[in-house]
């Protein structure tokens, strides 16, 4: 099948129920996108498939040909970073870093949609995303400057 | 499952998990050293004198005094490198420890290569563990990086016929003051094969004259991280790499009694490795793997009886395991005396769930065998702990096993063992391939090891005056770190008494520090109660120690401590000295009508002697509160039969942006005291400040952690 990932038409030949973040990392050496729970619930295989935030480990590949698949190696253009990722260089917000890709793509997606969003609405889109180091408070300061930009 | 108890060590509780031995191969043979580097100048730090480690780890054999604990080289190209076993997982310590080196070598951090936890290149080290990398292996980089700086002055000194006052370093360049001549530091060394060993005597730059260590620089690598780039292990992929999976029994205990391997086998592609109770599969792709292991008709024979977390408690106090029992540990006086002449005694039982790390990045491990020798990434807070256990569980020579530890998605005290390590080299060996295992989430939770459940049982008696004339502490299962009470007592038996855990147990951020300043807090806030004195004037009132007084008073005036208070809410505080970190935590709540509670603020007083880089310290106290937030309020391993039931991150709690109050960290940045670490000690005043909030608000006094599982009052 022909996957659209970070604007490369890419062909895999995988069975069409394994999970999109498998395809990604094992047979596209996306490894960005991380596993972390298996069942959406922490945020950190988090990509965005036409424009919408999308837990790529419970997502089967066969769901996603024809669709716009960004993860976060497609963020940065031409050696310039997002101005999320500017954002979070700036806040120096991670500890560990493994919940990163997760949680810019989850920032990304919402600041796509709304570009001055308020702390509520936030906090509502970024409750599925962990952060096990506990730095959401960073993470708060670093949304808010990325929406600011 | 393994009994292993962990409390002996006051930094680090697993016993079996610390080498009886440190066994130091890395002799100063510099022909070794310059082989590995190239020319140029090393300076090497050995452990003699080594003041600072303590004796706790301190092996009593004549022969490891040629040691290396750690070392720095400066290269012909100018490049400096530097040599440690410790390891990054998030703390940031690959920054700090730069910025140390990068301080007293004069030099741009970023011309500083950190070569870490790899024990081909590193020396030796026990583990990064016990917040012991800032003082002990800071400290060293530090006076390392200090007498490479004095001997470089002096090979320029020599070379311009000057005297080291004659020198001035500028920018990591080296400049005749008389001449303005410029030189930098590789072509000072260029041609020279010059080894130096220190001890603890070199001279260094006081904390209060730093110009690059004392500041919030940005994470080493940054960039790495968030652009995706950074390879963790269960990132890599190597040439003709399997993915494994191993079979896991049914529930704890259980034992193999037959398996059905044929259909397993029969799958193309699928390598099946049976040795003894163990049976792991690889294949080319992970779905292969995983249908293969799904395939195999596997027999069991389960143990009858487990204990669950519904009777726990009793459980761990019935089974104690070590051979002093309950009248061990520490005592002054007559305990039991100044219980009965105290005006005022108080008797409670504090309750602790076991709970598990959830470190984001499971366990991950790729292996290789390749020339007769075993070559394992995995990501482990113990590089070396784990080359013993590989060449232990494969019989080789140590030699003959290398473990590299790329910097790995978290550990929290969770990963010091080598189970990935292990299982991926089993089946490398069997395959004749390289092999990587990461774990589920699931394996996760059920085959790690968990922070231990316990019972803490308190009985004190205080007089009306505020003297605490009896303080009896003892503790089951918790550990020992932390089990001491801070405060001044007339009489004390303060004692830890292992049990037989039904489930393993391990470290974790703090260690028993946790649990232990839970009680004790939670206990002495009773006590003010009693006497109706306030709680942080009747920690004050029982305090000798300066720094704990400061954060306690400096927590406290940033909160507001006796300011008014809205109907509903509640104040509590709580302090501890833990790991060299002295933290004090104030807590409001709110309690709704409906009981459910709102942990609305936090302040937290933290100090830990000279700060190496403040934004990563309060990063370290911040992640810290948010932790400690969890296993304070709704974090528990629930089990039966032998059965984690809550072995998913949908059914296990863990703080989310929706949980968080406001925080505000206040960090005292003491230039004239030593830097000691600070990734644990912040995580210990939150429970007992959020249980004296509630009971402030409410009089509703919760004694089990987590506090709330529901959210809400009963």
């Amino acid at each position: 099948m022909i996957l659209n990932v970070n604007g490369v038409k890419r062909e895999v030949n995988v069975d069409p129920d394994v999970a999109l973040l498998t395809v990604l990392r094992d047979h596209l050496d996306l490894t960005g996108s991380k596993y972390g729970c298996g069942e959406g619930a922490c945020g950190a295989c988090t990509v965005l498939i036409n424009d919408n935030p999308t837990r790529s480990c419970i997502t089967p590949v066969g769901n996603t040909t024809n669709k716009e698949i960004i993860t976060i190696e497609g963020l940065e253009k031409n050696g310039t970073l997002h101005p999320v990722q500017e954002a979070f260089l700036k806040t120096d917000a991670f500890q560990c870093s493994y919940c990163a890709s997760g949680m810019i793509m989850s920032v990304a997606a919402l600041l796509k949609k709304n570009n001055d969003p308020t702390e509520d609405a936030i906090i509502k889109a970024m409750n599925g995303n962990i952060c096990r180091c506990g730095t959401y408070p960073y993470i708060l300061k670093a949304i808010k400057l990325a929406a600011k930009s | 499952m393994e009994n292993s108890d962990h409390s002996s060590h006051p930094f680090e509780p697993k016993q079996n998990e610390l080498p009886p031995k440190a066994n130091y191969e890395f002799v100063l043979d510099r022909r070794k050293f310059f082989k590995l580097t190239g020319g140029g100048l090393i300076v090497a730090f050995v452990l003699k004198d080594l003041l600072s480690f303590g004796s706790e780890t301190t092996p009593s054999d004549a022969s490891s005094i040629s040691g290396v604990e750690s070392w720095i080289h400066i290269g012909e190209d100018g490049t400096v490198s530097v040599y440690t076993g410790k390891v990054e997982v998030g703390q940031n310590i690959r920054t700090s420890l730069s910025q140390i080196v990068a301080e007293e070598l004069m030099v741009p951090v970023l011309s500083i290569k950190m070569i870490m936890g790899d024990t081909d290149l590193v020396p030796y080290d026990a583990g990064t563990f016990g917040s012991r990398t800032t003082p002990q292996m800071g400290t060293q980089l530090r006076k390392a990086a200090a007498t490479a700086r004095l001997a470089l002055v002096d090979m320029a000194a020599k070379k311009w016929n000057t005297t080291a006052t004659g020198i001035r370093i500028e920018n990591g360049m080296v400049v005749n003051i008389a001449t303005n001549e410029k030189t930098n530091y590789g072509a000072l060394t260029k041609g020279e094969q010059l080894m130096i060993t220190i001890s603890d005597d070199a001279a260094v730059i006081a904390a209060k004259d730093w110009k690059v260590a004392g500041k919030s620089l940005p994470k080493i690598d940054q960039r790495n991280f968030i652009t995706g780039k950074h390879i963790y292990v269960s990132d890599m992929k190597l040439p003709g790499m399997l993915y494994g999976k191993v079979l896991r029994a049914p529930s704890y205990g259980a034992k193999l009694i037959d398996a059905d391997l044929a259909q397993a086998k029969n799958i193309p592609g699928v390598i099946v490795v049976k040795d003894g109770d163990f049976i792991g599969v690889a294949a080319p792709d992970i779905k292969t793997a995983t249908k293969a292991m799904q395939s195999i008709n596997a027999k069991w024979e389960e143990k009858k009886e487990h204990p669950s977390n519904a009777n726990i408690f009793d459980y761990l106090v019935k089974n104690i395991s070590g051979d002093n029992g309950r009248n061990s540990g520490t005592i002054k006086g007559d305990v039991e005396r100044g219980l009965t002449e105290a005006d005022f005694k108080h008797s409670v039982k504090y309750n602790i769930h076991y709970i598990a790390h959830v470190p984001l990045e499971p366990r991950a491990a790729v292996a290789e065998w390749a020339n007769e020798k075993l070559t394992v990434w995995t990501g482990t807070q113990r590089p070396f702990g784990v080359q013993e256990e590989l060449a232990e569980t494969f019989r080789l020579d140590k030699k003959k096993v290398r473990v590299i530890m790329p910097d790995t998605g978290s550990g929290y005290g969770g990963k010091h063992s080598g189970e990935t390590a292990i299982e991926a080299a089993r089946i490398a060996k069997e395959a004749n391939k390289p092999v990587k295992v990461v774990w589920t989430r699931e394996e996760e939770f059920v085959w790690a090891y968990f922070r231990p459940g316990g019972v803490i049982e308190v009985n004190a008696g205080v007089n009306k005056d505020g003297i605490i004339n009896a303080w009896k502490f003892i503790n089951y299962n918790s550990g020992g770190a932390g089990l001491d009470t801070q405060y001044k007592v007339t009489n004390k038996q303060v004692a830890h008494v292992p049990s037989n855990t039904p489930l393993r147990q391990g470290s974790y951020r703090g260690l028993a520090a946790t649990a232990n300043v839970f009680a004790r807090e939670c206990h002495m806030d009773d006590l003010a109660h009693l006497i109706k004195m306030d709680p942080l004037e009747f920690r004050i009132k029982n305090l000798d120690d300066t720094r704990f007084i400061e954060v306690l008073q400096t927590a406290a005036k940033n909160f507001g401590w006796n300011g008014s208070k809205t109907d509903g809410n509640g104040y509590g505080v709580a302090g501890a000295f833990e790991k060299g970190g002295y933290v004090a935590t104030c807590v409001e709540v709110k309690i709704n009508s409906d009981k459910e509670v709102k942990v609305v603020r936090v302040v937290q007083a933290f100090e830990c002697g000279a700060i190496v880089n403040p934004h990563h310290l309060e990063n370290q106290v911040m992640g810290s509160i948010v932790q400690a937030l969890g296993g304070a309020l709704f974090e528990a391993v629930e089990f039966a039969n032998g059965k984690i039931i809550n072995s998913a991150l949908s059914a296990y709690r863990v703080p989310r942006f929706s949980d968080i109050p406001k925080i505000e960290i206040i960090l005292i940045d003491r230039k004239d005291l030593a830097s000691a670490g600070a990734g644990e000690a912040g995580i210990v005043g939150v429970a007992p400040a959020i249980r004296n909030a509630i009971l402030n608000a409410t009089g509703k006094a919760l004694n089990n952690l987590p506090m709330l599982p529901n959210g809400m009052l009963a």
